[in-house]
């Protein structure tokens, strides 16, 4: 009894193995099973989700206008002090003081892609990228400023 | 026909034509030892880009291919970068047995290269007792081992250390069981003896049960003896974090390294040998035209076949399974393999005595 | 009592897993006293990667506080977030739309079946077996494929949040699911070919860190690592959340008590979150996917607490208010602490190489230890 037993241990512990084996063996054998993606390579080809957060954007239109109004609720919205929000006031076309954005300054390197700064925006300025290619030689480089030079608000957004 | 045979008498008469006895032999000396280290390189490194790219193909990956077409200078810009690196000798370590280890792992593995039979005619050496000075050869370099593991001062290459002992001494006895077997059936202990017995087939093939049970204990032994997945306890990543060479660096890592690689080549030169006929190239019964057709192909060609194709086996097994446990380890080396290999010795003692086998 | 030399005054090597350590899958750090290869004591030493999540918690408002928890446990963050929003959304007292909560529970099993996978390749990694993890990261990939396309995300997804999800769900959703619960099951037979029926995997794990059932209840295990153990503890089922109660499944409990119950426990649940997105997914009812909130949200003064059911075991959140607009103290019950706790207790006696399989089993993922 004994005797059978130990011969049907071996037997058994050898056919795991083989089946075990059996599946390297098929991909092994099967390449078209492989799923690398070449990243680089494929960089043309390559499609994020389009709703993959990759980092925070402001919508400008083709006459370099966006819908900022300063307002701030991004920033705080921020879990992380993310954005910084400076204003500045203008003169509006009835020579009234304005409140106004001057300066979109977000931090790269502290954002955690949380996306609540783009549910609190009211008037829908900012947006995420698909973009994950972040990485720079100098942090101060992941500073960056989200108006772009001399735009300004589009007309009517309050 | 051109053949590693003939080429190597060549140069053996030229130069005794040449120059008085001791300068040929001399030179010959210096001829095979530069033939043995640029077969190692080239080894080492076609070894673990083969070993790579296996395990890619098993983990549905792609393996190297940035460096040269199919990622093949892959491994020599490794190397490369091997060198580079500082060899680092740790502050507690003793120092002059930490640096000798690996070299005396390496000669270990050097040693082993001369008595194999490469193709017809073609050996360094074809001592009497080959299989003999094979198996015993093989085990010094435990001794490297051991010396790295105490040397490190550190106490996972300790522990690694401790279980490549335990674990080389206990297989060295199955894989001589099983190479017994055959020299049993050879009655010789010259390894050009047991390639000509294999001229009308090979071991494995001639239908004896006791030499296909003796290959698969072999097989099992030799996986251990080279630190080989599932039997890689000494290195263990994931236990030891890298085993007996934890503390080692640069080119010192690189020849513990290499020297793994060789004994592989080693330990599988020698299965091919003993069970697959070395050189011998595959003849079926009686079909001359068969036979004929086979004889054409180089002898080193089926020597190298035979050879990667063991060593496939072992990658194969590395990349499959899950490793033991120590105390598993050697369980079934001492109430697994041990027993059958006894127990298979004697059938195939009884068969030679009666004259059984064929 | 660790002296100069590594040793203990019985003569005992003292040696430290971790930090950085290959098995310990992030930075725990355990300090063991072994003779030869048995161990004699483990010592856990926590604290390397404490960001101090609680206190954080504390400083930011209930909108914002859900998303620091996705870090905790980063491979279940999912039900991690759906745990925060339950205990706003309780102290709120708002009814979630019942897409939503479809929604979320769909999103919560996808999680389950992605953690586990993970830990299925990790755990066979432990044990010396490479070419699993690609294999399950094949299968994991699909899933975060899907949460990328709808949460936006693959990791720190951060989509549930108080009132119900941040976005509803992509156009592809349902499609992809389909085809990843058919991939699935087409591959499955592998896990146990190549892992679970493996004579050296079984030897390995049979045998191995015993639990009782008294020890798992003692250290205060959940999820798998207690129901490996015969201890009914899956919350889903015991205080049902979400529309967990009108889903059929079953809660899968071993009674083996050792590493390979625990091990199995885990692959038996894949089965059964499958399961359960085979009965929703072509059930995702119509509506809205969110409440109605205020912009700001005030918790009443009081206490609150919700568990939820991760991959790893019962995750309890516990919150204080003062009627601010943050809460006044936070705390988690994360299932991995607990679960660590048993390990000294589950390896005493056996061998170094079963401390790495036993602590496979346990799954542990060291921020939800730490937070
Ligand atoms: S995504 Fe989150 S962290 Fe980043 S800026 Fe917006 S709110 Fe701040
Ligand atoms: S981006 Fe939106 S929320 Fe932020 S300041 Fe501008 S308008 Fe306000």
């Amino acid at each position: 009894m004994f005797i059978t037993n130990y011969i049907k241990d071996i037997f058994n512990g050898m056919k795991s193995l083989l089946t075990g084996m059996k599946i390297t063996g098929y991909y092994f054998t099967h390449h078209k099973e492989i799923i690398t993606e070449q990243y680089p390579d494929n960089r043309a080809t390559l499609k994020m989700a389009d709703r993959f957060r990759g980092e925070v954007v402001m919508i400008h239109d083709e006459n370099n206008e966006h819908a900022c109004t300063g307002c701030s609720a991004c920033e705080l919205a921020c879990p992380n002090g993310t954005i910084k929000i400076i204003n500045k006031f203008e003169l509006n076309a009835e020579g009234k003081k304005k409140k106004a954005i001057d300066t979109f300054v977000y931090h790269l390197e502290l954002c955690t892609m949380c996306n609540l700064c783009i549910i609190a925006c009211p008037t829908d300025t900012i947006k995420m990228e698909p973009n994950f290619e972040h990485s720079v030689f100098d942090r101060s480089q992941l500073t960056k400023v989200l108006n772009h030079t001399g735009s300004k608000i589009k007309a009517g957004v309050e | 026909m051109l053949s590693l045979e003939n080429i190597t008498n060549t140069i053996h008469e030229w130069l005794n034509a040449t120059f008085n006895p001791t300068l040929a032999l001399l030179s010959e000396f210096v001829l095979i030892g530069i033939c043995a280290i640029a077969l190692f390189a080239m080894l080492g490194l076609s070894l673990v880009l083969m070993e790579r790219k296996v395990a890619a193909y098993m983990q549905l990956r792609l393996g190297p291919n940035r460096v040269g077409p199919f990622g093949i200078f892959q491994t020599v810009a490794d190397t490369l970068k091997l060198m580079m690196k500082e060899g680092l000798t740790p502050d507690g370590a003793d120092k002059f047995l930490f640096n000798l280890a690996p070299f005396v792992v390496m000669i270990a593995a050097m040693m082993l290269l001369a008595p194999i039979a490469f193709a017809r005619g073609f050996q360094i050496w074809d001592i009497n007792i080959g299989v003999l000075f094979l198996s015993a050869v093989s085990s010094v370099s435990v001794i490297g081992i051991l010396m790295a593991g105490w040397a490190s001062n550190n106490k996972y290459s300790f522990l690694g250390a401790m279980r490549s002992g335990a674990q080389i001494v206990s297989y060295e006895l199955s894989a001589g069981l099983s190479i017994i077997t055959i020299v049993i059936l050879t009655g010789s202990l010259q390894i050009s003896d047991i390639v000509n017995s294999q001229e009308n087939g090979w071991w494995i093939f001639k239908g004896h049960i006791p030499i296909v049970i003796s290959f698969i204990t072999f097989l099992i032994a030799i996986t251990a003896e080279t630190n080989r997945a599932p039997f890689d306890l000494p290195e263990a990543e994931s236990e030891l974090t890298a085993g007996f060479h934890t503390e080692y660096s640069g080119m010192k890592f690189a020849l513990f390294f290499l020297s793994e690689y060789i004994n592989i080549f080693i330990a599988c030169a020698l299965g091919a040998t003993l069970f697959f006929g070395g050189w011998m190239p595959f003849h079926i019964g009686h079909w001359e035209a068969f036979n004929q057709i086979m004889d054409y192909i180089p002898s080193s060609v089926w020597f190298m076949g035979k050879t990667f194709f063991l060593i496939f086996l072992l990658m194969w097994f590395r990349w499959t399974f899950p490793r033991l446990r120590v105390d598993q380890l050697l369980s079934l080396e001492w109430k697994y393999l041990l027993p059958i290999s006894m127990i298979n010795l004697l059938v195939v003692t009884v068969m030679a005595i009666m004259g059984w086998h064929f | 009592m660790i002296e100069e030399l590594g040793t203990t005054s019985e003569g005992y090597m003292v040696i430290n897993i971790g930090p950085q350590h290959p098995a310990t899958h992030g930075v725990l750090r355990l300090v063991m006293t072994l003779d030869g290869e048995t161990i004699i004591k483990t010592e856990p030493h926590l604290g390397y990667i404490h960001r101090s999540i609680e206190k954080m918690c504390e400083s930011l408002s209930y909108r914002q506080f859900v998303y620091v928890t996705s870090r905790m446990d980063y491979l279940s963050s999912h039900m991690n977030n759906h745990g925060c929003s339950l205990v706003v959304e309780k102290g709120l007292q708002v009814e979630v739309p019942e897409r939503a909560q479809v929604i979320r529970v769909l999103m919560d099993e996808l999680t389950r079946v992605a953690s586990h996978e993970l830990w299925w390749g990790a755990m066979a990694m432990d044990l010396g077996a490479f070419t699993p993890f690609f294999h399950s990261f094949r299968e994991r990939e699909t899933i975060t494929d899907i949460m990328e396309e709808t949460c936006g995300a693959r990791l720190t997804m951060n989509y549930i949040c108080p009132g119900g999800v941040m976005a509803d769900l992509h156009p592809d959703f349902q499609k992809r699911v389909k085809k990843f619960v058919a991939l699935f099951k087409s591959k499955f037979h592998e896990y146990n070919e190549l892992v679970t029926g493996n004579i050296i995997f079984q030897n390995r794990m049979k045998g191995v860190g015993i639990l009782s059932a008294e020890n798992a209840i003692s250290y205060g295990c959940t999820g798998p690592v207690a129901r490996g153990s015969g201890v009914s503890s899956d919350i889903r089922k015991l205080y049902p959340y979400e529309v967990y109660n009108k889903l059929q499944f079953d809660e899968v409990l071993e009674t083996g008590c050792d590493s390979f119950a625990r091990y199995m426990v885990r692959i038996n649940e894949m089965l059964q979150s499958i399961k359960i997105i085979e009965q929703l997914i072509d059930q995702i009812p119509e509506g809205e996917f969110q409440a109605k909130t205020k912009a700001v949200l005030k918790l009443p003064k009081g206490e609150f607490y919700q568990r939820v059911e991760t991959a790893r075991g019962e995750l309890g959140i516990y919150i204080v208010s003062e009627g601010g607009t943050t809460p006044y103290r936070i705390k988690f019950r994360s299932p991995g602490f607990s679960n660590l706790s048993a390990l000294p207790h589950l390896v005493k006696g056996s061998k170094i190489g079963d401390l790495v399989a036993t602590m496979g089993t346990l799954d542990l993922v060291i921020p939800d230890i730490d937070r």
